[in-house]
């Protein structure tokens, strides 16, 4: 066994103990579903009526498990649910499982934490092209932060959000936590919010913003895709392309999906990860042409408003990776409603002419009726910029002459 | 039905110190906006003894008065909380003033009213908007907004996506400023919805479409106000919608029926366009190049571009100096078509009874000097002096063509019908030599079909 594993025991022990103290998985009668949650909140209570178990819910005896329970209302305070045994330091519970994606949705040089956490005993469903399968009650935790200096991983963090998003038995429900100034807790903040942040940049040289923490309704505008007339709530990251990758947790690199599928808490996935889809990293050439890793650049930063089922459906234009259609994916494809983001451009993508190019346009404007991704991108990302003027330059074909 | 014990715990969990009793005082406002806003309040009531204003609901009243401290954040968290807090059935009730945002607003709950106190007195304004496509979003069913206005938005006004059951009544959607390409492209701007109310509503500035119906099915379309536009009133991509009693002026162009390539909802059809003031569309077209209206002339009454089953009647169309009326297809566009499926020609389109005034004495635009030029050229002394008054490129789908005569089968023919005095010039413009057959015959169009029905919306009483 690699000394990662090896480190990774205490996790695996702390659930099957979890698992033996019988509570996992009925999330219908409210008891409290969680280990220590359970042990600590009076028995024959029926949470959601009486407002006293809200409370005890949202403060919950002391434990070291996890205390999330579906059945009550938010908690105000983010360290209610102990997902984090020191979340200033955003070091998880032993149940709370970190993750990393192969190329992660920019958003304004934002670090990102990202954890799951699954109800106790219960496993998520691999899938080959599709979003895993996770069980009612399971939690995505993602924190936004941003560091004093980004050439300097150890540099100080300034911690700014947590989201939330939650399975309920219906949808998945997101919930945006604002750390406050002290950085000693995070809480409920449902209408959004604007927080001036400032690092120093690659370059060497100080930047500042007014990052915007999205409402709790602008979950949805991301996560979601709308099939057969109905809108149904979704993660995104949660796919074997992206997932497929060393984890960061540990002293030597293992592959999350095997790390997962030998902690038990992924089913179905193939023994070997090289068995997997694997998504490029966007700024890694080894890891895929030009091509490859322009269009997963775009898969991860757009398809989850622009496929045929996202909200950009209505624009016609499809970045999803799966795409075969050069048209769909916006060669020689005139705008729809665009309005000023056309930049006076006449296509999307006009092959070998970025400068000709709609989404050029989008990608290098900072103006909120003009630049896309709509959210969460006040700067430009100029490190994905190279790679799709290199893709689009090496473009075959051209859009013919105005006629 | 809701107990009043889950009412008053939703209640609790939902105050914002800036929602008020209804009926009661708005004074004691707190614009505090560091809370987080969710403190447990005494100040919100149920409709009983509301407001006159919030009228006869079943759901309740939230109601809204502008941060007493001029904005800064306390307009943007009061209105999106009561979005994100509100229950089917609410009424949002928005008091006379200013209210200030920055950032886009979002809607995703069924069956909520927002309602102002007039569009000249509640307004909601985004100037400094620095982030959102558009000023609010909804997604969800049965939304009406009524009564307010919206100016400035960084993009588009107020987008409905996805929703049924629409209702837009006495909105004003806004740019204040002077016309310029980076104003928002469409004020008010329901997509891929059905059954779509929008009446007495007013849309000036947008730099693409006014009023913009997209991808939908069964629309109304009455009694609004479309003026400063690229387009006043544009309906694309749908079927089933009546178009009446609006006054479309200064725009570039007045009313846009469109059928564009590459969407989801490919076609459209059915459309009643009549009883129309549709008068001196002639301002300059400042939509940015690539949008499709940047190819509308300045000076258009009205365009039928790849149109099938339209209805155009009782209108006046009146010195819209280039085209009054236009029928083209794709084709007529520089833009290239990659879409097997999509149809590109227009069809079926039935004129009657409108009346002509002046016009098309100043042709702008590269289509107005193609289309002067090629009259001038081909008919020498026999040219008009003005563009006649309906002109059609006469660019025929093969397959619905008469072999006999060269023109359209009689059921999708083009049927003019007691249209006054007004002139007519088919261009010919997909001949082998454009304009070749340039002629000013109406004879072959002198025909007549059967009447669309009126459009009956599923749902939202008319």
């Amino acid at each position: 066994m690699s000394p990662a594993r090896a480190a990774l025991r205490p996790a695996l022990l702390l659930l099957g103990v979890g698992l033996a103290a019988g509570c996992g998985g009925d999330d219908d009668d409210g008891s409290g579903d969680v280990a220590d949650a359970a042990a600590s909140i009076d028995a024959g209570i029926d949470a959601g009526v009486d407002a006293a178990v809200v409370t005890d819910v949202c403060d919950p005896a002391p434990g070291e498990g996890v205390a999330f329970d579906l059945a009550a209302p938010p908690c105000e305070h983010l360290s209610s649910y102990r997902f984090f045994v020191d979340g200033p330091a955003q070091v998880p519970n032993q149940e709370v499982v970190p993750y990393d994606l192969n190329t992660p949705l920019f958003s304004d040089y934002a670090t990102k934490h990202r954890f799951f956490w699954l109800p106790t005993g219960q496993a998520m469903a691999y899938s080959e092209t599709g979003v895993f399968d996770m069980p009612v009650g399971s939690v995505l935790i993602k924190t936004f932060s941003y560091l004093a200096d980004l050439r300097d991983p150890a540099s100080a963090e300034r911690l700014v959000e947590t989201r939330l998003l939650v399975h309920r038995a219906d949808k998945w429900e997101g919930l945006v936590y604002l750390w406050n100034e002290d950085q000693t807790e995070a809480e409920l903040r449902r209408a959004g919010a604007v927080v001036p942040v400032e690092w120093i940049h690659t370059d060497g040289e100080p930047r500042q913003l007014s990052y915007i923490v999205p409402n709790t309704n602008q979950c949805v505008n991301c996560h979601v895709v709308h099939i057969e007339g109905e809108d149904i709530t979704t993660p995104i990251g949660i796919q074997a392309r992206h997932l497929n990758r060393d984890s960061g947790v540990g002293e030597l690199p293992v592959n999350q999906l095997e790390l997962w599928s030998e902690m038990g808490v992924l089913t179905g996935a193939p023994a070997d990860a090289a068995d997997a889809p694997r998504a490029p990293v966007f700024d890694d050439p080894e890891t895929g042409t030009v091509d490859e890793r322009a269009r997963g650049w775009l898969d991860i930063n757009c398809s989850h408003c622009h496929s045929q089922v996202g909200p950009a459906r209505t624009s016609g234009l499809d970045l999803t990776v799966g795409q075969a259609d050069p048209s769909q994916y916006g060669v020689c494809k005139p705008p729809i409603a665009a309005g000023p983001g056309s930049g006076g451009r006449l296509y999307d993508i006009v092959p070998g002419l970025p400068d000709e190019s709609i989404l050029m346009f989008r990608l290098e404007s900072v103006e909120p009726e003009i630049r896309m991704p709509e959210v969460l991108r006040q700067t430009v990302h100029s490190e994905s910029l190279e790679l799709m003027r290199e893709w689009i330059t090496a473009l075959p074909g051209d859009c013919g002459p105005p006629k | 039905m809701r107990s009043s014990l889950a009412l008053s715990l939703s209640f609790a969990l939902v105050l914002s110190p800036l929602v008020s009793a209804c009926g009661g005082d708005d004074d004691d406002d707190d614009s505090t906006v560091d809370d987080t806003g969710d403190d447990p309040g005494d100040d919100v009531a149920d409709d009983d003894g509301g407001s006159d204003a919030c009228g006869d609901i079943e759901g309740r009243c939230i109601e809204l008065s502008p941060a007493d401290d001029g904005g800064a954040g306390g307009d943007q968290e009061a209105l999106q909380t009561a979005f994100i807090d509100a229950l089917p059935g609410d009424v949002i009730l928005l008091h006379a003033g200013t209210y200030e945002f920055t950032l886009g607003l979002s809607l995703d709950v069924d069956q909520v009213t927002l309602r102002g106190e007039g569009e000249a007195e509640t307004v909601l304004s985004f100037l400094g908007q620095i982030e959102g496509a558009q000023g609010i979003l909804i997604t969800a069913d049965d939304f009406t907004a009524e009564d307010f206005a919206i100016e400035d938005t960084a993009g588009d006004g107020l987008k409905v996506e996805g929703g049924a059951r629409i209702v837009f009544r006495g909105v004003r959607a806004e740019w204040t400023g002077e016309q310029a390409e980076d104003n928002g492209a469409y004020g008010i701007y329901p997509v891929q919805c059905t059954d779509i109310l929008i009446e007495e509503s007013i849309v000036r500035g947008a730099s693409d479409a006014g009023i913009y119906v997209g991808q939908s099915e069964r629309a109304v379309v009455r009694n609004s106000t479309v003026e400063n536009n690229v387009a006043g009133i544009e309906i694309e991509n749908t079927y089933d919608a009546d178009v009446y009693g609006n006054t479309a002026t200064a725009n570039t162009g007045g009313i846009l029926v469109f059928n564009l390539p590459d969407l989801q909802v490919e076609s459209g059809g059915r459309t009643r366009v009549y009883d129309n003031d549709i008068f001196e569309n002639n301002g300059e077209n400042f939509a940015p190049a690539g949008n499709t209206v940047a190819q509308v002339p300045p000076g258009t009454g009205f365009v039928a571009l790849s149109a099938h089953q339209v209805e155009v009647f009782g209108n006046t169309f009146t010195d819209n100096m280039s085209f009054q009326v236009g029928i083209i297809s794709y084709y007529l566009t520089p833009f290239p078509l990659e879409d097997d499926t999509y149809d590109p020609y227009s069809d079926t389109l039935y004129f009657h009874d409108n009346v002509f005034v002046g016009g098309g004495d100043m042709p702008s635009g590269t289509l107005g000097a193609v289309v002067r030029g090629a009259l001038d050229t081909n008919l020498g002394v026999d040219a008009p002096e003005t563009i006649p008054d309906i002109s059609f490129d006469h660019i025929l789908n093969p397959e619905q063509v008469d072999e006999k005569t060269g023109e359209l089968l009689p059921d999708f023919n083009i049927c003019l019908q007691d249209n006054g005095d007004a002139d007519f010039v088919s261009l010919d413009a997909g001949a082998e030599v454009p304009f070749a057959g340039i002629n000013l015959d109406a004879t072959p169009f002198d025909c007549a079909h059967d009447p669309l029905p009126a459009v009956e919306l599923d749902g939202v009483p008319l």
